[in-house]
C-alpha cells in the first residue's frame, strides 16, 4: 500500500520546496532540512505500520477457542473436516510459521482468506473500497468547509450570542452517538412519520437496474442522508478546533497593523487571520481523521452502505477473524497513512515548523 | 495542543511543607493542617470560578439529576425490570399512561429499562475513564520525569496509540474477548489514554523545571517522593479535567460497542436498547418512540460531561477559552 503511495510523494513534495523564494533566511534552513525531516517522518510511518501488522497479527490470536468452531458455526463436523479447514486457512502450523507467513504475504498484498465469504480479504477490500471512498471523500470535504467557514464566523464574533449558538450546536451534535442520528434521519426521511413521506432510500448505494446519468443521480440520492449524518456528527471537531485557532491568532500585531492599514474587516479576516489559523487547524484535523473512521464504520452499518465500515460490522458479526484482521490493517494505514502526508505538507505550508 | 502554564495559579497548591525549619504555628497548626486549610481554601476558590460558567453548572446539574437516578434505580424501578419472562405488557406497545415510552420486543418498559440502563452507561463511562487516565497518568509523569530511554519508548508508543483510530482497537479488543462489561471497560480504557499522556507529561516537564523541586532533590528527595509529592498535586487538576472530558467519550463508545453487538448481552445499556430496537425492526417500522429516549439519554450525559470539563479546564486556564 504504502510502498507505492510513498515515492511519488516524495517527488511531488521535493518539487516545490527548493522553489519557495519570498523570505530567505530561515525558508533557506527549511529546504536544507526537509529530506531528513521527510525521511524521518517516513521511517516513523514505515515502523508505525509494521507495528500495527504486528499487532493485528497477535491480537487477533489472543481469542480464547478455536477459530475453526466460529468458522463452522457451532454445527457438527468431522475430525477429519476440522483438520481439513486448518490446513486450508494455516492454522496448524506453529505460531511463528504462522506469523513469518502472515507477514510474507502481507507484503504481497495477500491479506488470507475470509472464512464467510470464502474469497481473498483483499478481494472483498478492494471491491468495496470506492464505495467507501466516495462517501468519506464527499462529507469529508463537506464537513471540513463547513467547520471552518462556521468556526471562523464563531472566532470573529467571540462571545456574541451567534458564536454561543455555533459552538453550542456544535458540541450538542459532537455529543450525540453517529449511528442514533442515522437511525433517526432514517425514519423520518426514508421511512417517513406522519405527514413526511419517505423522500430517501432506507439504504443501500443504487436501485439496481440504472445506467448512464441515471445511475449517477440514483447514488448521489442514496448519498444524501448518510452524508448529511456523517456531516452533522464531525462538523463540530472542525469549527472547535478551527475557532480556537482563530483565538489564538486574534490578538497579534499583525492584525491591528493590518487594520490601522485600513483594510475592511472581512479582508482582514480572510486574508491576514485566517490563513494563519488554518495551519493548526489542519494537522487537527488530519489527526482527527481516526474519529472519522469510526464514524464511517456506524454510518456504513446503519444505512447499508456496501463499504468498508459495512464489511466490518459483517465480518463482525460472525466473527470473521481474516477479514475483521485485514479490515483493522486497512483503517490503521489509511490513517497512519494521512498523518504522514500531513506531517509532510506541513513545513512546506508553514516555514517556522520542521527546521 | 494546549499546554498549560504552569505558573498558573490554581495549579500551584503545592509543594506541601516538607518540613518547616522552625515550627511558626501561631494556633498549633502542623503543617499537615496548613495544608489543608490552603487547599480547602484553593477548593473554594475554584469553585466560585466554576459557578461563572453557566455551561458549567448546567452540566453539573445534569449530571447530579442522572446519578441520583441511577443510584436510586432499585427502588423506582426495581432489578425485575430487565426480566424478560414476567414481562407487564404486550410487544411493542405504543407510549400509554401505563408505559409512558412504550414496551420493547419482549413487553418490558421502556421507561423502567431507561432508568436501569442509566447504572451500566454510567458506571462503565466511569471506570473506563478512570483506568485511562490512571494509564495517561502515570505513563505522563513517568515519561516527564525520566528522560532517556524510557521517556523515548513510552511516548513513541504513545504516539503509535495517538494516530490509531481509537474505536477500531476498542472493537478489535471487544472481539477477540469474552462479552462482558469488563471486556468493554479494558478495551476503551486501554485505547484513550493517549492524549492524556501526552498532556501530562507536557505539565510534568513544567514543573520539573522549577527550582523548588531542584531544592526538593537537593534535600534528598526521592524519584517517587518528586513524583508523588510534587507532581502529583501539580497534574491533578489537569487529570480531572480529562477524566471529565473522557468519561463523555467512554459513555459514546460504550454505547457504540453495545450496538454493534459486541457489549454484554446480559445486562441493558442505553447503546444496548438501540441495538434490541434495531433488530427488532423498529426503525423500518417506523417507531420512532422506541430510538428517541436512550440516544437522549447518551447525548445528555455525554454534553453534560463535555460542559463540565470544559468549564473545569477554564477555570484551571483562562487563557484558553475554549478548549483543542
Amino acid at each position: 500500500m504504502t510502498a507505492e503511495a510513498t515515492p511519488p510523494l516524495v517527488g511531488k513534495t521535493d518539487g516545490p520546496a527548493p522553489a519557495g523564494p519570498s523570505v530567505r533566511g530561515p525558508r533557506a534552513r527549511t529546504t536544507d532540512g526537509y529530506p531528513r525531516y521527510v525521511a524521518g517522518k517516513l521511517g516513523g510511518a514505515a515502523v508505525s505500520l509494521l507495528a500495527v501488522l504486528v499487532t493485528s497479527f497477535f491480537l487477533f490470536r489472543l481469542i480464547p477457542g478455536d477459530p475453526v468452531k466460529f468458522m463452522t458455526g457451532g454445527r457438527q463436523v468431522s475430525a477429519e473436516q476440522l483438520a481439513a479447514y486448518r490446513r486450508e486457512f494455516g492454522l496448524d502450523l506453529p505460531m511463528w510459521e504462522q506469523f513469518t507467513d502472515y507477514c510474507g504475504k502481507a507484503l504481497t498484498g495477500d491479506l488470507g482468506t475470509s472464512y464467510q465469504f470464502r474469497a481473498p480479504v483483499i478481494d472483498k477490500i478492494t471491491e468495496s473500497l470506492p464505495n467507501t471512498l466516495l462517501l468519506t471523500g464527499t462529507s469529508f470535504v463537506i464537513y471540513t468547509a463547513l467547520g471552518i467557514f462556521l468556526g471562523t464566523r464563531a472566532a470573529w464574533r467571540n462571545g456574541r450570542i451567534g458564536d454561543r449558538l455555533n459552538t453550542g450546536l456544535a458540541l450538542t451534535l459532537y455529543s450525540i452517538p453517529s449511528f442514533w442520528l442515522g437511525l433517526l434521519l432514517i425514519i423520518v426521511f426514508a421511512v417517513g412519520i406522519g405527514p413526511i413521506p419517505g423522500l430517501f432510500p432506507t439504504g443501500g448505494m443504487e436501485s439496481g437496474d440504472e445506467q448512464g446519468f441515471a445511475y449517477v443521480l440514483d447514488v448521489a440520492h442514496h448519498l444524501v442522508l448518510p452524508v448529511v449524518t456523517l456531516v452533522a456528527v464531525e462538523y463540530g471537531q472542525t469549527l472547535l478546533v478551527t475557532r480556537s485557532a482563530l483565538l489564538d491568532e486574534m490578538g497579534s500585531d499583525y492584525l491591528t497593523t493590518a487594520r490601522a492599514k485600513g483594510l475592511r474587516d472581512d479582508l482582514v479576516r480572510r486574508r491576514h487571520a485566517v490563513p494563519n489559523a488554518l495551519l493548526p487547524t489542519m494537522t487537527l484535523i488530519f489527526i482527527n481523521l481516526g474519529r472519522t473512521v469510526a464514524g464511517v464504520i456506524l454510518v456504513e452499518t446503519v444505512f447499508s452502505w456496501p463499504g468498508l465500515g459495512g464489511l466490518f460490522y459483517q465480518a463482525l458479526s460472525v466473527p470473521d477473524l481474516p477479514l475483521v484482521q485485514g479490515l483493522f490493517f486497512v483503517f490503521a494505514a489509511a490513517v497512519i497513512v494521512m498523518n504522514t502526508l500531513a506531517d509532510l505538507i506541513y513545513p512546506l505550508l508553514d516555514p517556522r515548523v520542521g527546521r | 495542543m494546549t499546554t498549560t502554564d504552569p505558573d498558573e495559579p490554581m495549579t500551584t497548591e503545592a509543594p506541601p511543607p516538607v518540613a518547616p525549619s522552625e515550627a511558626p504555628s501561631p494556633q498549633k497548626a502542623g503543617p499537615r493542617a496548613l495544608a489543608w486549610q490552603r487547599r480547602r481554601r484553593s477548593a473554594a476558590r475554584f469553585w466560585q470560578r466554576y459557578r461563572t460558567h453557566r455551561a458549567g453548572v448546567f452540566g453539573l446539574a445534569a449530571l447530579a439529576l442522572f446519578a441520583l437516578i441511577a443510584l436510586t434505580a432499585p427502588l423506582t424501578v426495581g432489578s425485575d425490570v430487565q426480566s424478560v419472562t414476567n414481562a407487564p405488557g404486550r410487544p411493542m406497545e405504543s407510549p400509554s399512561a401505563e408505559f409512558p415510552l412504550g414496551t420493547d420486543q419482549f413487553g418490558r418498559s421502556l421507561l423502567g429499562l431507561l432508568v436501569w440502563g442509566a447504572r451500566v452507561s454510567l458506571l462503565v463511562g466511569l471506570l473506563a475513564a478512570v483506568l485511562s487516565v490512571a494509564i495517561g497518568a502515570l505513563i505522563g509523569i513517568t515519561a516527564g520525569h525520566f528522560r532517556g530511554w524510557y521517556a523515548t519508548v513510552m511516548m513513541r508508543i504513545t504516539d503509535w496509540f495517538l494516530v490509531m483510530p481509537t474505536l477500531v482497537l476498542a472493537i478489535a479488543l471487544a472481539t477477540v474477548m469474552s462479552r462482558s462489561l469488563g471486556t468493554i471497560i479494558l478495551a476503551i480504557g486501554v485505547t484513550t489514554w493517549p492524549t492524556t499522556a501526552r498532556l501530562v507529561r507536557a505539565q510534568t516537564l513544567g514543573v520539573e523545571s522549577r527550582p523548588y523541586i531542584e531544592r526538593a532533590r537537593a534535600l534528598g528527595g526521592g524519584h517517587w517522593h518528586v513524583m508523588s509529592r510534587h507532581v502529583l498535586p501539580n497534574v491533578m487538576p489537569l487529570v480531572l479535567a480529562q477524566t471529565t472530558l473522557i468519561i463523555s467519550s467512554a459513555i459514546l463508545a460504550e454505547a457504540t460497542l453495545a450496538f454493534l453487538g459486541l457489549g454484554d448481552p446480559t445486562v441493558v445499556s442505553w447503546g444496548g436498547l438501540l441495538q434490541d430496537a434495531r433488530e427488532a425492526g423498529a426503525v423500518s417500522a417506523g417507531k420512532w418512540w422506541y430510538l428517541v429516549p436512550p440516544g437522549i439519554a447518551i447525548a445528555v450525559v455525554a454534553l453534560a460531561f463535555t460542559l463540565c470539563g470544559r468549564a473545569v479546564e477554564s477555570v484551571l486556564n483562562p487563557k484558553l477559552g475554549v478548549t483543542r
